[in-house]
């Protein structure tokens, strides 16, 4: 069927004998050649990847603990058990909100330092390689790496921050030892490590505003607020959804500057749904680590979702 | 009232050409001082924590304890290193890290570009399929597979070993997406004219395209072999003696642990981590930019 009304479509170039396609050994063997470069990738994907997203999810319907690992019978299944009893756990719910919290906070901000820098870069003509490699230096670095440096600097005492808040008279105080200011610290480390890798990519999406439209609103007198508002953004706008699509994931799974800086607190107001899973499998509580990561995991596919649905509405 | 007016002109703009229009070139070509200054402090910005760094490794930590602190160090010293190196082991955490991230990039050089080849050019039943998996699995956070994977890694005997900690990131979505994407813009007329000449599937992929893929093969190497240095979760997952630490894990264990408070120490350790990666990312910057570009992912 697919080969009889391909063969019309191929209008262009001549008809080869070699190409006819009901009896093309050559298929035959791309198939198999296909299969053989596919396979090495396939295995490892189903062993180490579907295998595991699977059991995860098995695994939260029962009550599995790390002393059940080499006994599997010794479980019992509990249907939703685990997942009531998450919703109904009040450390789940604050390491919940502390999550969104971070993600309602980090994305916007990620994103506008990283606009403001492309857009910035964009005029620039000298020197512009220059500052985008510096601007994206930290993004190569570890997470852990920077989280000991920063909370070096972030000291109460002798700290760079609050010596150089000194100087100018301020009284800052370690803001790591904060219930309140502990999470949104981390959350502007994030967006200085994070907001290179937007912006690389809204640069690229800079190239592709139309210069004539630019101009045109230029010559009718638009001012340059105005040209940004209503040319740059609109063309840049499947970009910045991309851009937010990809830093919410990332966010949603924040786990390492928490662990570092703060150990998830002071009173666990920096303890992520990352960290909670990680310290319910080192309780050994399996079953109940494996349904706190189908939670996010179900977040992040939400995101993922929406983002298709919102690009596909305007176009 | 702007749209009534504007509409008409807009579509039949190309009369406009006629006059001389100076002013637009001046505006593109001179950049305001104030922008570079503003670039300039958010550079110092993200330099400061690096530098700072640096020069705080070779404080002693009396020194470090300063209040008000110093910047450039009063007496400098090896002695954080030397601790590093011989009271810890740094050196065995440093190999680990390198043994794991080098076979991580050569499995995923070798298996993703085989896929993205397979995907970007042949045909073959179940193609969509894979395809959708790849694109799937971007998606899936290693926080949803660490738990089952640590279960299957105990029950066939790889935990707390490097090929525990290699096998489950030896192929991944990421560097399958790069291959294709770039595989897609060589000419099908290469496979076309190598199959005329009677060279067989594997021969065309390992003689004809394999060649041509550097470029795109160093931006996955580069990225892979970062990625790789840097995780983490995994790492702390499944390795449960020292001896198996990478180098984060080392680092972030001891700056929760007994050593919290030698800041020297871990400064040093920081040092350690993150030098070599930025001078690979010096050398080789254009490689992971065009790697963003081309799938805007890290």
């Amino acid at each position: 069927m697919a080969a009889v009304s391909t063969t019309p479509t191929g209008t262009g170039r001549p008809v080869r004998p070699r190409r006819s396609r009901h009896v093309d050994p050559t298929r035959r063997s791309q198939a198999i050649a296909a299969w053989v470069l596919a396979l090495p990738f396939v295995v490892l994907f189903l062993v180490f990847t579907a295998g595991p997203v699977l059991a995860s999810l098995g695994m939260s319907f029962t009550d599995l603990r790390s002393t059940d690992v080499r006994d599997p019978f010794a479980v019992e299944v509990v249907g939703l058990g685990n997942y009531a009893d998450l919703v109904q756990d009040p450390l789940f719910l604050k390491v919940t909100r502390n999550t969104l919290l971070y993600l309602l906070l980090g994305v916007p901000l990620t994103m506008a330092v990283a606009l403001a820098a492309a857009v910035g870069l964009n005029r620039v003509t000298r020197l512009r390689g220059f500052f985008r490699v510096g601007f994206y230096l930290p993004v190569v670095t570890s997470i852990v790496a920077v989280s000991v440096v920063w909370k070096f600097l972030l000291r109460e005492r002798g700290g760079l921050l609050t010596t150089a808040a000194g100087w100018v008279g301020l009284d800052v105080p370690g803001l790591l030892d904060s219930t309140t200011w502990a999470l949104p610290t981390l959350v502007v480390m994030a967006v200085w490590r994070n907001f290179g890798t937007l912006m690389v990519v809204f640069l690229a999406g800079l190239q592709t505003v139309p210069r004539e439209q630019l101009e045109a609103a230029e010559v009718d007198g638009a001012s340059a607020w105005s040209r940004f508002r209503h040319i740059t953004l609109p063309t840049l706008r499947p970009t910045l959804l991309f851009g937010a699509v990809i830093t919410g994931i990332g966010y949603l799974q924040f786990f390492e500057e928490a662990f570092v800086m703060t150990k998830g607190g002071p009173l666990d107001s920096t303890r992520s749904v990352t960290f909670f899973t990680y310290d319910q499998f080192g309780f050994g509580n399996y079953g109940y680590a494996a349904a706190a990561s189908y939670l996010l995991f179900l977040a992040i596919v939400l995101l993922t979702f929406v983002q298709f649905r919102v690009l596909r509405e305007k176009d | 009232m702007a749209t009534t007016t504007e509409a008409p002109p807009t579509p039949t703009q190309p009369d406009p050409p006629g006059p001389p229009r100076p002013r637009r070139d001046d505006d593109t070509r001179t950049t305001p001082r104030w922008l570079y200054a503003v670039l300039s402090v958010g550079l110092l910005v993200t330099a400061v924590p690096f530098a700072w760094m640096l020069v705080s490794s070779f404080k002693p930590e009396r020194e470090l304890r300063a209040v008000p602190p110093t910047f450039w160090p009063e007496d400098v010293t090896l002695a954080n290193y030397e601790s590093l190196f011989t009271r810890l082991d740094f050196p065995t955490y440093f190999l680990n890290s390198a043994l794991v991230a080098i076979a991580v990039t050569v499995g995923n050089l070798v298996f993703c570009s085989m896929l993205g080849y397979a995907l970007a050019k042949l045909d073959f039943p179940g193609k969509r399929v894979v395809f959708g998996l790849v694109l799937g699995t971007l998606m899936v956070p290693g926080v949803v597979t660490f738990v089952p994977l640590f279960v299957l890694t105990t029950n066939i005997g790889l935990t707390n070993t490097l090929p525990g900690m290699i096998l489950p990131f030896l192929a991944g979505p990421f560097g399958v997406f790069l291959m294709r994407q770039f595989i897609l813009s060589l000419p099908d007329e290469l496979i076309q004219a190598a199959r005329v000449d009677g060279a067989g599937e594997l021969r065309i992929f390992v003689s004809v395209i394999l060649p041509l893929c550097g470029p795109a093969l160093a931006t996955l190497g580069v990225l892979t072999f970062l990625t790789s240095w840097n995780n983490f979760l995994w790492p702390l997952v499944v390795a449960t003696s020292e001896d198996k630490y990478t180098l984060p894990v080392a680092l972030a264990l001891y700056s929760v642990g007994q050593n919290a408070t030698q800041y020297g120490l871990l400064l040093a350790g920081a040092v350690v981590v993150v030098i070599p990666v930025i001078a690979v990312f010096l050398v080789l910057q254009r490689h992971i930019m065009q790697g963003i570009a081309m799938t805007g992912i890290k």
